[in-house]
């Protein structure tokens, strides 16, 4: 919509003809827009809004900033490479007992101690000790004696670089990176190191699901496309039948059907097939089951709506020519099915990438994806810079992923060549 | 035309007692012996409905007859998949593959069939020659105009020298002055190829344009196959005399028959005499059939000159351009039509009684309508 307004404005300077056009074309333009109007702005602020947001609380970081000012400006001039001087020591002693004064405290305790484990003990137990200014010379042997962290040269760079006001602190840590004591990026201490792991799982999840539904559902999709109206209505109402049901009765339908105790183990335990239940539940194959359950319908209709727009004739023109069935599959319907798997994929896959609910449910605690890290930052643990940073890698990702399949799409575009 | 006088061309395709039914209670085909030979350009001709397309499809392998047998080559075909009778085949809405180019297109069938590379180059640039479209070779179908993708289907359908070539109304889609272009086009293609060709078609024009025979198919059955001349002069029944051309109607019942001939008192008055084609007897009914352009208006009703004269009044005239059309009121028939010489229409003011005349070899009694 605002592409064919500014591609417009663009022409019309060139010919009268053209801003003749324009002119008339304005008014039916501006007619759509206000049509559209009421979701655009709709998307704004629920859409839009909180995804910028979360890009900011991604790279924000003012918290040590406001509980401890003079100490980061005291700081502004320092090298790094030794212990800070005796002005710095002071501020951060009239910092700390302001803001023992004011209950500030904790909150740079907390963003601190992500930094470096630890760093709420030393900032606590120092407030706790400091009673009163130290007299001028003596903050920096006032503070070592309290506690001797604060001879490390960590502990002053762990402030420096918490100053802000925006920080690649949370992104790094999202890719398992982190500064080290002389700011250069390293990779994070094995301890800590669960996230790049925990995105390969959150992928290689969402790409099982991605083509189990493919598999399952291209059948589908064809059976739908070729068979005649009154039966693919049909089987079109049983695709559609799982969105007229609840995400959580779905899943917890498979919990009934898969557990030790469930219908399936039942009854293959009744036909003999196995002698003790089988685990299908709270692993890495309910998951599965559950998301490619849950996920079919967004492969199928996708797929269905690309191979309706092939005509029979294609097939058996193929024929006609000589292909036998497999080959004319292959050479002449799997291409042209190509954008609707693409896009079926694609949706499947973007679904699956930030799918929380199922695998929380009926998965264990090795199949848990990014999006559980996210919510159990955001509402466990409050830890809002890593749950946006962890969100914004995942963005990002996602958004490569469709910028890849646009120029995919428009590599080969298919015209149609029937005319009907 | 009749066996004897030339010796036809060995049959490359005979339908044997082929019947076929969709729903298990209605006949589309029922019962058809036919026989196509090689080389020539036979065209199925009839109205929607007919079996015309039913009866290609079978003949392609799409459909499998209910009952009977299809031999190409005397070998018999109804357990043959498509892929592998070697049957070339235009469809109507071309079907060209819309995600190959025009040369990936021609040469799909080549390469189904593992020709080598060198080979495969070598005939598709011979077809694209075949059908002037050299420069088009890396397009897509969808940037072609009808008429190109028609020629490319063709192409394809040719570049395999299948041993039959069957089209589908291929020229439906088409607007009308490139569908008589491309009429022609066939052919040509077909007399320098000497391919033969099985055509489906409703349109009668096209198929007397381009066949050397027409099977003209009505309710499931041929009603009469033969040369578009013969099919145009001496139609064997009623569906036939008016499929084909122009065709003026008259009932009426049989007095006496005479060898080749016959006198017919008509329902509106007036006798006349006419050949007797199909008809059972005296006494039968009949119905007449006289070609618009074998009927001359006359004004002086006492010039006696043949057996056959009727009154008939003026109801309009119609300019056609090359032609003109008298549309009279004849024995109860109100659509009446005459062809007359373009002009000749000033004479005929509207209400005016005149009479017409034909000769009896030109009214046909057929069986009535």
């Amino acid at each position: 919509m605002t592409d064919a307004l500014l591609t417009g404005a663009d022409a019309s300077t060139e010919v009268p003809l053209k801003r003749r056009l324009r002119r008339t074309e304005r008014t039916r333009q501006l007619k759509a827009l206000a049509l559209v109007a009421p979701l655009l702005v709709f998307l704004l602020f629920t859409f839009a809004g909180p995804i910028a947001g979360m890009l900011w609380r991604a790279v924000d970081d003012r918290e040590v900033r406001q509980v401890l000012p003079n100490t980061l400006a005291a700081l502004a001039g320092w090298d790094g490479k030794d212990l800070p001087d005796e002005t710095a020591y002071a501020a951060l002693a009239s910092d700390i007992l302001a803001a023992r004064a004011s209950g500030t405290i904790a909150i740079a305790a907390k963003r601190l101690n992500y930094a470096l484990n630890g760093f709420r003990t030393i900032l606590t137990s120092t407030a706790r000790n400091l009673k009163s200014e130290p007299e001028r010379g003596t903050a920096k042997e006032t503070l070592g004696r309290i506690n001797p962290a604060w001879r490390d040269r960590a502990t002053w760079t762990t402030i420096r670089d918490a100053g802000g006001p925006v920080t690649s602190f949370y992104l790094l840590a999202a890719l398992d990176l982190t500064r080290n004591v002389d700011g250069a990026i390293v990779a994070a201490p094995p301890d800590q190191a669960i996230y790049r792991s925990l995105f390969a799982r959150t992928f290689i999840i969402s790409l099982s699901v991605t083509a189990l539904c493919l598999i399952l559902g291209f059948p589908v999709a064809y059976l739908l496309a070729t068979l005649p109206p009154a039966r693919s209505n049909l089987l079109m109402i049983f695709v559609l039948l799982p969105f007229w049901t609840s995400l959580l009765v779905r899943t917890c339908a498979w919990i009934v059907l898969l557990q030790s105790k469930g219908v399936v183990n039942d009854s293959l335990l009744w036909l003999g097939i196995v002698d003790e239940p089988l685990r299908l539940i709270y692993n890495r194959f309910g998951v599965c089951v559950a998301m490619t359950h849950v996920l079919l319908p967004f492969m199928i209709l996708p797929l269905y709506s690309s191979m309706k727009a092939i005509s029979p004739a294609y097939m058996r023109a193929a024929a006609s020519l000589g292909a036998p069935p497999l080959t004319a599959f292959l050479r002449i319907y799997l291409p042209q099915t190509l954008p609707g798997i693409g896009a079926g994929s694609l949706l499947v896959f973007i679904l699956a990438l930030g799918y929380y609910i199922t695998p929380a449910l009926v998965g264990g605690a090795a199949d848990q994806m990014i999006s559980y890290f996210i919510a159990l930052y955001t509402t466990e643990t409050a830890n809002w810079g890593l749950a946006s940073a962890l969100g914004a890698v995942l963005l990002l990702a996602t958004v490569l992923l469709a910028l890849v399949y646009g120029k995919l799409v428009q590599g080969q575009q298919v015209t149609g060549g029937m005319k009907n | 035309m009749e066996a004897g006088m030339v010796t036809p061309a060995p049959a490359l395709v005979r339908f044997s007692g082929i019947q076929k039914t969709y729903d298990g209670e209605h006949l589309v085909v029922k019962n058809l012996d036919l026989d196509i030979r090689k080389g020539e350009f036979i065209t199925l001709l009839g109205p929607s409905g007919s079996g015309k397309t039913t009866t290609l499809m079978m003949l392609a392998g799409f459909e499998v007859p209910t009952h009977g047998e299809i031999y190409l080559a005397d070998r018999p075909i109804k357990n043959v998949p498509p892929h592998k009778r070697d049957i070339g085949m235009v469809f109507q809405n071309y079907a060209l593959f819309p995600h190959l180019t025009i040369a990936e297109n021609i040469a799909f069938p080549l390469s189904v069939r593992k020709s080598s590379k060198a080979d495969v180059q070598d005939r598709v640039r011979a077809a694209l020659r075949m059908i002037k479209m050299e420069t088009f070779a890396h397009r897509r179908p969808g940037q072609l105009s009808g008429g190109q993708q028609q020629r490319v289907a063709l192409a394809r359908a040719l570049v395999f020298n299948p041993q039959l070539v069957l089209m589908d109304e291929p020229l439906g889609a088409l607007d009308k002055r490139l569908r008589e272009q491309m009429q022609l086009e066939i052919k040509q293609l077909h007399e320098t190829t000497g391919i033969t060709i099985v055509y489906v078609t409703h349109d009668q024009s096209e198929a007397l344009t381009m066949s050397d025979r027409i099977a003209v198919f009505n309710d499931g059955i041929v009603q009469q196959i033969d040369k578009p001349d013969a099919l145009y002069e001496h139609p064997v029944n009623s569906f036939v005399a008016h499929f084909i051309g122009e065709n003026n109607v008259l009932p009426g019942t049989v007095e006496t028959v005479e060898r080749d001939y016959c006198r017919v008192a008509l329902a509106g008055g007036g006798t006349v005499a006419a050949r007797a084609v199909n008809v059972s007897g005296a006494g039968a009914s009949t119905s007449l059939s006289v070609r618009p352009e074998r009927v001359a208006i006359v004004r002086d009703g006492s010039a006696s000159e043949g057996p056959n004269r009727l009154p008939a009044k003026v109801q309009n005239t119609i300019y056609l351009g090359d032609h003109a059309l008298a549309v009279l009121d004849v024995a109860g028939n109100g659509e009446f039509m005459v062809k007359l010489q373009p002009g000749a229409h000033h004479g005929l003011p509207q209400g005016e009684c005149v009479f017409i005349t034909f000769r009896p070899e030109d009214c046909l009694a057929l069986d009535p309508v």
